[in-house]
């Protein structure tokens, strides 16, 4: 076989063999504007095993990468991290096409899997700390519920200090380099936070236990191979660094004001309480959800301390753009804020209201009492958004 | 008291901390919970939960 596709060397027995989504740019609400990768690693132990599979698209650039190093058909153990899809979704194909003597996931992965795709032989569920031996190598497991599913663990190959992570520390970044110190370190900055707002962020406390239990292991790493985005060669110190601040949600002096408006007047609104914040002594990010993408939101609201949300009226609701993005901030339980609402209106005006009722849902510290304003804002109003601006940024400080 | 796990996520219902984040004060025996109460950690309704 004469395949393009080959396996890439990561350590003396370990290869990746996954497959690179150049065109992905959605995933799920997620924007995803650099594609994606979906990470499968082979180990050529004296049993082979394949750590997790990719999306059923790309099952043939998977098989023929590891066609490069070996027959698939040697192939002893699957073992499957994580049931979503993007690394599940040809396993079942590949049970059939390479036969292999067991087939390993979590309690829950091991139930899950056969839920969602036509799988009808057993899979093993493995427990948290068991060890599995490849003969001349042993792989440990770490359960890792909701992190950031159910059936979510980690797989750890000792020999080789190569933690198999699923998600975590992943990222969407398509890339023909595999490794962090290949990559250009600002893209690499950005694209793990982006993916731990938009993905973990719900689950930071999990995230910080995970990190007390790994510690308390004394385990080492000499890679961190994530399911999507290049595998952590160098800076493996810093990324574990970066989750640790991410999961503490500690706010900084960021606010994030977000809005929607039908005639300008709302945009006012947000314009003005943006300059009260700044001088308050914030650092402001203005995003007009009709520009704005709500995973783009979501990287701004990873450790900002205030959260200003704007929307006109428009049939007794808020505008659908802010319901998008408020739904979908909800879910991803940011910590740690200090907000407020505020919106121009015609003549019912419920928007503000209903954005008071999710800040208060999402456990917002209010920041100041919210503005409403019929029609377009006076010199008075928009002082009183200015206002607003200062005082959200003094509780901000006030805080810190 | 007795504690109770959710079935979906592992996360442990403890009377002895409660549920502060969810307004339940610590000393609340499972079973007075509400019945809407959710798992804090994944939303798994009360049905989905067991004694330890």
């Amino acid at each position: 076989m004469n395949s393009p596709f080959k396996a890439v060397k990561m350590t003396d027995h370990v290869w990746w063999v996954g497959a690179i989504d150049w065109n992905i740019r959605d995933f799920h609400g997620y924007l995803t504007k650099r594609g994606s990768t979906y990470n499968a690693y082979l180990i050529l132990a004296d049993k082979v095993t394949l750590i997790d599979t990719v999306k059923a698209p790309f099952r043939e650039e998977m098989m023929e990468r590891i066609a490069s190093v070996i027959d698939p058909g040697r192939i002893t153990y699957i073992v499957s991290n994580h049931s979503e899809m993007d690394h599940s979704g040809c396993l079942a194909e590949v049970i059939a096409a390479v036969k292999p003597e067991k087939v390993f996931a979590s309690a829950v992965g091991s139930r899950s899997l056969k839920e969602i795709l036509p799988i009808e032989r057993e899979i093993t569920a493995v427990r948290d700390g068991e060890k599995l031996s490849l003969g001349n190598l042993n792989l440990s497991f770490m359960e890792t519920r909701m992190l950031h599913w159910p059936d979510s663990m980690f797989s750890y190959l000792n020999e080789e200090q190569v933690l198999f992570s699923q998600d975590a520390f992943g990222m969407h970044y398509a890339s023909l380099e595999r490794f962090d110190d290949e990559c250009d370190p600002a893209i690499l900055a950005y694209e793990a936070a982006t993916y731990y707002a938009n993905i973990l962020l719900p689950y930071s406390p999990l995230v910080q236990k995970l990190f007390e239990k790994v510690t308390a292991a004394g385990l080492n790493f000499r890679l961190i191979a994530p399911d999507h985005g290049p595998i952590w060669r160098r800076d493996i110190g810093g990324i574990i660094e970066r989750y640790a601040k991410w999961a503490a949600q500690k706010p900084t002096d960021k606010a994030v004001v977000v809005y929607g408006t039908m005639w300008h007047s709302t945009e006012k609104m947000a314009r003005a309480i943006s300059e009260g914040l700044s001088r308050g002594g914030l650092h402001v990010k203005l995003m007009s959800m009709s520009e704005a993408h709500r995973s783009d939101v979501m990287y701004e609201i990873l450790g900002a301390g205030a959260l200003a949300v704007g929307s006109s009226t428009l049939n007794n609701q808020m505008l659908p753009a802010i319901a998008d993005v408020m739904t979908y901030m909800k879910g991803l339980k940011p910590r740690n804020l200090v907000g407020a609402a505020f919106g121009s209106f015609g003549w019912s005006g419920e928007a503000v209201k209903q954005l008071e009722g999710i800040l208060a849902e999402m456990k917002v510290e209010n920041g100041g009492e919210g503005i409403s304003v019929k029609n377009v804002p006076d010199d008075e109003a928009l002082s009183r958004c200015y206002d607003l601006g200062i005082t959200m940024a003094e509780k901000v400080k006030g805080r810190r | 008291m007795q504690r109770y796990v959710c079935g979906i996520c592992g996360y442990v219902y403890d009377p002895a901390v409660g549920d502060p984040e969810g307004g339940v004060k610590k000393g609340v025996p499972f079973e007075k919970l509400p019945e809407e109460w959710v798992c804090p950690v994944c939303g798994a309704a009360k049905d989905e939960f067991a004694p330890e």
